[in-house]
């Protein structure tokens, strides 16, 4: 049996975080929604665990994702995570190949080299070596680049790095000290001994000149072993429960579940994963373009796992989900911030008494629901008529006069009790009109009836409705030549996935110009519904800044597909904003002032009506 | 008293002394742009709740800041949340927020 005393604390942390992380991960699947296990042991001997593993390995180990967001901050999470990894993966090995037993104590592969001082080493045992001071290596140049990162935070990508509390301060300093001591230990006790490889050793000759290590080797071996032991204790108090976590995360999101309507064990796992790599930071408009520094999804997360959330962080958020598409872990984001908002929840009178009962309207195939916001933009609305006639369509503007809201906004600020009644309501109105197919021009409007109002009809974008009509050759816009660039509005495209019709519908009749920051990185007009508390100052900042960015296209046009985008980039924009429906209806009306063009067209009884 | 042949209708009194102006000082501390409204009313022109029934945001927002809170609860919760008086405020007030915050005023005093 190997022991000396200063195996104690590595063992101690050792045990108590793996009983600390049963009873955590126990609860968590307790909390879980009902189903969700059931689901879970359907799925756990499916391709979909092979998948989770690949995952784990591609995003957890290497950190693909955080690569691809900066070299330098990929590799210093990689250095820390692959390079632990295999230093415990060989460390096990090393010991199976030494002393050709499954079973060692627990700590014996930790300290090795302490154990085994033998410096006539042969064959295997030298390559184990070599590789293990490889692996030091590896793991201590990622702890560089985190230290240098610490005191010029510029200098791994990202411009601001998150605050921390104290338990992550005092765990940051433990899992600095960890590898520095392991070099140190190793390689004092490959001073006097002889057993270290290409580091170790001459590092281990280099103090052996100068200090009395057999002494002092001791010494270095009980830091390691404290150092160890204190960041372990320390792992469940701070951020870096969340590598732990997020492998449970992954596990359980391939096997398909999510946080849906309620706060849920699953949440909680989401909640827990975050790193705190703070990419969401430089991400958010309200920091980059705002003043705003606290309310970002990391600070959020944090100090909802410390249990100091405000209702005012919580409702600051523009939900416009550039955060969520680029956080490398890949938690729901928005949808934890619409949670929170739904706990703080008012308890106030139902106050919709005065919704109209529903009436049958008329019968038609398509409904065009034009949304509260549309009404403020009547070009948008006026366009979609134009264009319904030209089509030839059986259409009905359900509110022509005015919209009951359609119930997103509410939600969004987490009251979806309220919400329901709206939702009921315009439900019962759509499904009474016996329409197949609905079309909306707001994209807010246009989520909600996908994901909300459960019904048996086709739910269509105004933009993805034009390039249905001009592929079926129902409409065809004449071609303007004119350039225009595309702006992306959170809810149509990160919020519904919704990227390439309005771009085909563009590319019928414009020249579409590309941008750097589009589709999954298109920035937020600003003007989104789901920050209630933004100050008025910081919302213009954020709607100038886009405008202002989208123009550096040099497009003729900025083209977008929502009112409110178009209301809120219009206003600080010198180029023109156009909704891309008038745009379409614009190219139709070039046709019918202009008879001659119609004879290459071919679309002369559509234009009559126009 | 001397009688200058004038009288006071109960009706369009402001007592002042006896009202109530919490909710107007905790709207103003948490959303200060409440307090830039000129009353001018294009919020309750363009609502979506007030073409369907007598809500009035103007009104309400004037009623605040006189103190007089009679009925708020039932009336504020009438509001969609829908967001077009925002975008036609000429004043820039984050009236959204402001409804928010008449809720949790609302709602903190329901929970005392
Ligand atoms: S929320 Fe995602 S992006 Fe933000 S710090 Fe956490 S892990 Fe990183
Ligand atoms: S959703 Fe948008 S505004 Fe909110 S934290 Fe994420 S990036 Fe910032
Ligand atoms: S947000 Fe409320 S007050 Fe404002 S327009 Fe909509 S329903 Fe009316
Ligand atoms: S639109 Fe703005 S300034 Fe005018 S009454 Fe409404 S809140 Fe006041």
């Amino acid at each position: 049996m190997h022991f000396n005393l200063f195996v104690l604390p590595f063992t101690a942390g050792m045990i108590i975080l793996s009983l600390l992380l049963t009873y955590r991960y126990i609860k968590w699947l307790i909390d879980l929604e009902s189903g969700d296990l059931k689901r879970i042991g359907s799925k756990i001997l499916s391709i979909k665990t092979l998948k989770a593993l690949r995952e784990i390995f591609m995003e957890s180990l290497i950190h693909r994702k955080v690569f691809r967001n900066n070299i330098l901050l990929g590799y210093m999470h990689m250095s820390l995570a692959f390079g632990w990894f295999l230093l415990i993966v060989f460390g096990k090995l090393e010991t199976l190949f030494y002393t050709g037993r499954q079973a060692n104590e627990i700590y014996y592969p930790v300290f090795f080299r302490f154990f085994e001082q033998n410096p006539h080493q042969t064959g295997m045992l030298i390559i184990f070596n070599a590789v293990m001071d490889f692996l030091l290596l590896m793991v201590l140049s990622g702890i560089v680049v985190a230290i240098l990162r610490r005191f010029r935070p510029g200098i791994a990508g990202m411009k601001k790095t998150t605050k921390h509390s104290l338990g992550d301060r005092m765990a940051l300093a433990a899992l600095w000290l960890i590898f520095p001591l392991r070099l140190l230990a190793e390689s004092a006790t490959a001073g006097y001994s002889g057993n270290g490889s290409f580091i170790t050793q001459p590092f281990g000759n280099f103090m052996h000149l100068f200090l009395p290590l057999q002494q002092l080797s001791i010494v270095f071996w009980w830091m390691y072993s404290l150092s160890l032991g204190a960041f372990m204790i320390s792992i469940p108090f701070s951020r870096y429960m969340h590598i732990p976590t997020e492998i449970l995360l992954i596990f359980l999101r391939n096997w398909d579940l999510k946080t849906n309507e309620n706060f849920t064990g699953f949440s909680e796992i989401e909640v827990q994963s975050c790193s705190r790599c703070g990419i969401c930071i430089d991400t958010c408009q309200m920091s980059s373009q705002g003043k705003n520094n606290t309310a970002q999804m990391v600070y959020f997360l944090r100090d909802y796992r410390y249990k100091q959330l405000q209702p005012d962080l919580t409702d600051n958020c523009l939900l416009c989900g550039r955060c969520t598409a680029a956080c490398p872990v890949g938690i729901d984001l928005t949808q934890q911030r619409i949670l929170q908002r739904k706990k703080n929840a008012f308890k106030l009178p139902q106050g919709f008494h005065y919704l109209p009962v529903n009436q049958p309207s008329g019968e038609a195939d398509v409904i065009y629901f034009a949304g509260c916001m549309s009404h403020l933009t009547p070009g948008i609305t006026l366009s979609m008529e134009k264009i319904f006639k030209a089509a030839k369509v059986n259409y009905l503007f359900m509110d022509r006069d005015g919209s009951v809201c359609c119930g997103r906004p509410l939600k969004l600020s987490g009251q979806h009790e309220a919400a329901k009644k709206l939702v009921e309501h315009n439900r019962q109105q759509i499904i009474l009109s016996g329409a197949k197919t609905i079309v909306t021009s707001c994209p807010i409007c246009y989520k909600s009836f996908r994901e909300d109002y459960h019904m048996n009809i086709r739910v269509l974008h105004h933009s993805e409705y034009l390039n249905e009509l001009i592929q079926k050759k129902k409409i065809a816009p004449l071609p303007s030549g004119k350039s225009v660039v595309f702006h992306d509005p959170c809810e149509l495209g990160r919020g519904s996935g919704i990227y390439e019709q309005p771009r085909e519908v563009l590319n019928h009749f414009a020249e579409l110009r590309p941008i750097y920051q589009e589709k999954e990185n298109a920035l937020c007009c600003g003007g989104s519904l789901g920050n209630l508390s933004i100050v008025p100052e910081e919302r213009c900042a954020i709607q100038k800044a886009t405008a202002k960015y989208l123009e550096t296209a040099h497009a003729e046009v900025i083209a977008t597909s929502c009112p409110l985008c178009k209301k809120s980039l219009a206003q600080y924009s010198d180029t023109p904003v156009k909704d891309i429906a008038e745009l379409v209806a614009a190219s139709l009306t070039v046709v019918a002032e202009n008879p001659k063009i119609l004879k290459h067209h071919k679309v002369q009884e559509m234009v009559e009506i126009v | 008293m001397k009688d200058w042949g004038y009288s006071i209708l109960k009706g369009r009194q402001i007592d002042i002394e006896n009202n109530d102006f919490s909710i107007s000082r905790f709207v103003a501390q948490h959303e200060p742009s409440f307090k830039w409204c000129i009353g001018c009313g294009s919020c309750t022109a363009t609502c979506s709740a007030a073409r369907l029934t007598g809500f009035n945001p103007r009104k309400i927002n004037l009623l605040i800041h006189r103190g007089e809170t009679t009925n708020l609860a039932e009336e504020i919760s009438k509001c969609m949340l829908c967001g077009k008086c925002q975008l036609v405020c000429p004043r820039g007030i984050n009236t959204r927020n402001v409804i928010q915050n008449i809720k949790r005023a609302l709602n903190n005093c329901h929970a005392l």
